[in-house]
């Protein structure tokens, strides 16, 4: 047991009655790493500056990532954490899991780290937050003899994630967990070893309520939609109308185009005009599902403003049928590769790449037709850039 | 050499296995779910079967001895089985709905809330601040814990909201956390361009890769006391700390300048209106640990007038439409400046082009 640290900032931080991350790192503050943790988390408190260093290549044998290297700069002061790195495990699918497979991710981490993790960081993997450059091995061998790989880190595939999906959700348009698994395992070699100019991220969420928000950080979004009807039971949207919903004001006055009218006994829809908010579905659960064909919407390059600034995902391929084994989405997703890896700049995300190349130059290099579902509206501009082979056509349609 | 098999490029375990039976027997035949109560929910499926799930709020960071006391609640209530959310909340699995009151007893008896179904406020998403980053403007589990002290009656659902509300916190501008379609966001920034150790510098960097490394161009080459090194134009730095990454010499990170931003309106739902971004709303606020009583209150005062103004169903994004960003700044008395006027790529797609303005009757 070692001795108790003073943590009076700290401490304050465990009054109130939402969880505190500070009794959470307490309840393992009788081993040296979270005892030297709060001791320098406490010192952050006091000065307002972070006391982590970064990086330096850390690793396990064979793969290039998955592990965070971090060092701190009060070594002497805090030895315990004076190396403090992270690993990244790989998730399962919606982040389901067994009471014994818990314990066994605890005995590996307790036994090599911190005992501190997080469950889980923003990409979706388990985070152990806490290991020395000499626990990596040993923690790596027992975690894989035990069925747990690494995930993405650095310039390579990040660690792909879903929603619940089928697994519990009425709304899912297609098999988000089969998906992101095979994606994940189809491109282990692009998660575990980073040859890309940047991180390349994969979101599968199962409707356009995108509950694990696709559409804001990942270079691509997958998010399921329908190409039929929505499908309609007349009774039970009756039955929301007696028990107190307005679907006037509700339902047909928030529909984003005004496809639906109410007059009190019937909810008419003109599906060609619907375009799949999720809205009217969400209010009239009961009454309302999506429609029965169904797949998911391509969209790409999302991501946070550094470097050159925030962007949400854009639509590249309107309906995809995503049905094992996923070959057009690997397509499409080897050509994108294939062409940013070649073009692309050191630390320029997909989406940035699109913008300096332009969206129609990159659909060219990927081999797609443009499709105006690709755009808010045409360009306004009259700056064309006419290519040379249209000379041989000019004035001849 | 070691008792373990080690493997390489197995990839994570088949999600199959951690399937509760309920839900493998219904996978893809869900008919639809109903809010119970606050935190509780029934998906009941086209066989007649209902899962129950109470989802628990938790920080995010987990000691392994919570971990084991959450797996021997799932033991004891759920057959084994639980499952985390994107927003990282604890949800368990239940087919008994006799055992839901004494699961929560239990949870609750833990010191973990349940809640954050619905129109409440979940928990909020954030990255790892002075816990283990090297960027941080600001710590981020001590403000969220702070935040959500706060606002604990707007998740275990004894205040209520017109929509969904979700808050997001990044403790700099690289948002591990993707904060940039958040409700509510707030975002550690660093005001002051990073101050360069020269004695260190070339020791610990690769000067093209730092110069490269700056979106704005403002790092140039120069050479120091005979040595090689940087200089910084200070006025073309927008604090990104993008050199501090590439390079630990040219450090960022500053007591007195570092703080923290408010930004509202997000959304990434496709319900009603579009994807959004957040928009600015405080510039910068101080970093007071160990309670940032300033951006609690700020944050405070966004959620309640919010609650009291927006219509049923309308995000804080669509309110704001709604009415007009002049009256919001009207409503929360927050300061309009400079700084709130977009200066970067496309600025001008952002100013008001039209006559259609919201206007008071004079005195």
């Amino acid at each position: 047991m070692t001795k108790e640290r003073k943590t009076p900032l700290l401490d304050e931080l465990e009054q109130g009655p939402w969880p505190s991350f500070v009794t959470e790192i307490k309840k393992e503050a009788d081993r040296p790493m979270a005892h030297d943790l709060l001791g320098i988390l406490e010192r952050s408190y006091a000065d307002r500056v972070s006391h982590w260093k970064h990086g330096g290549l850390v690793g396990v044998m064979g793969y290039g990532g998955g592990v965070i290297g971090r060092y701190s700069d009060l070594p002497e002061e805090f030895p315990a954490v004076k190396e403090f790195h992270t690993f990244r495990v790989n998730q399962p699918s919606a982040w389901f899991y067994t009471s014994d497979a818990l314990r066994t991710l605890c005995d590996i981490w307790e036994k090599h780290g911190s005992g501190l993790t997080n469950m889980h960081g923003s990409t979706g993997d388990i985070i152990f937050l806490g290991s020395s450059s000499a626990a990596l091995e040993p923690c790596f061998a027992e975690l894989s003899h035990h069925g747990w790989d690494l995930g993405g880190s650095g310039s390579n595939m990040r660690t792909p994630s879903c929603c619940v999906g089928p697994a519990r959700c009425e709304w899912a348009c297609y098999d988000t967990l089969a998906a992101c698994y095979d994606i994940t395992q189809a491109f282990q070699d692009e998660l575990h070893r980073p040859f890309f100019p940047y991180k390349y991220k994969f979101k599968f969420a199962g409707c356009p309520n995108d509950c694990v928000a696709s559409i804001a950080r990942s270079d691509c979004s997958i998010i399921g939609t329908w190409r039929d009807d929505i499908q309609v039971d007349q009774a039970k949207v009756g039955e929301y109308a007696r028990s107190g919903t307005d679907i006037q004001s509700e339902v047909c006055n928030l529909c984003p185009t005004r496809c639906m009218s109410w007059d009190g006994r019937e909810l008419a829809i003109d599906n060609s005009n619907c375009v799949r908010c999720m809205h009217c579905i969400n209010v009239l659960a009961k009454a309302l599902k999506p429609g029965k064909q169904r797949g998911a919407t391509i969209l790409v390059g999302s991501k946070a403003p550094i470097i050159g600034g925030a962007l949400l995902s854009s639509v590249l391929v309107p309906f995809l049928e995503m049905k094992p084994p996923y070959d057009d989405l690997k397509e499409l997703t080897a050509a994108i590769w294939e062409l940013w890896g070649e073009h692309g700049k050191n630390r320029e995300r997909v989406g940035e790449f699109i913008q300096r190349v332009g969206l129609g130059n990159f659909l060219d290099g990927i081999g797609l037709d443009p499709v105006p579902e690709m755009v808010m509206h045409p360009r306004t501009n009259p700056y064309i850039f006419f290519e040379d082979e249209l000379d041989d056509d000019a004035g001849n349609a | 050499m070691t008792e373990f098999q080690r493997q390489t490029d197995i990839g994570p375990p088949h999600y199959e296995r951690f399937l509760p039976p309920i839900v493998k027997k219904n996978y893809g035949a869900w008919d639809h779910h109903e809010l119970l109560r606050p935190g509780v929910m029934v998906h009941v499926a086209a066989s007649g079967d209902r899962l129950y799930t109470v989802r628990v709020g938790t920080p995010r960071l987990l000691a392994v001895t919570t971990i084991r006391q959450f797996a021997d609640l799932a033991d004891a209530y759920c057959d084994g089985y639980l499952r985390w959310t994107s927003r990282n909340n604890v949800e368990f699995l239940l087919t008994d709905p006799a055992k839901i009151d004494p699961l929560i007893r239990d949870v609750q008896a833990l010191g973990y809330p349940v809640g954050g179904t619905g129109n409440q406020i979940s928990s909020i998403v954030h990255t790892q601040g002075w816990v283990h980053c090297h960027s941080s403007a600001s710590d981020a589990s001590g403000v969220v814990k702070s935040v959500m002290d706060r606002l604990f009656p707007y998740f275990t659902g004894s205040k209520s909201l017109p929509s969904k509300l979700r808050v997001a916190y990044a403790c700099c501008l690289n948002m591990c956390g993707a904060v940039h379609c958040s409700d509510i966001a707030i975002l550690g920034v660093h005001t002051k361009a990073p101050v360069i150790s020269h004695s260190d510098l070339p020791k610990m960097c690769e000067i093209p890769t730092l110069i490269a490394s700056c979106p704005t161009g403002a790092i140039r080459p120069a050479t120091v006391n005979g040595k090689p090194s940087v200089e910084i134009e200070a006025g073309q730095c927008m604090y990104c700390g993008n050199c501090y990454t590439v390079c630990p010499a040219c450090r960022i990170n500053n007591p007195e300048s570092d703080g923290l931003s408010i930004w509202v309106g997000g959304k990434v739902s496709n319900a009603r209106t579009t994807p959004q971004f957040s928009k600015l709303v405080v510039p910068f606020m101080p970093n007071n640990p160990p309670r940032w009583p300033e951006v609690v209150d700020a944050v405070e005062r966004i959620v309640t007038i919010y609650a009291g103004n927006a219509r049923k169903h309308e995000r804080m994004g669509e309110w704001i439409n709604r009415i007009g960003w002049p009256r919001f700044f009207k409503l929360t008395g927050f300061e309009f400046t400079k700084y709130h006027i977009d200066d970067f790529r496309h600025a001008g797609e952002t100013y008001n082009r039209t006559a259609q303005l919201r206007h008071e009757r004079g005195s």
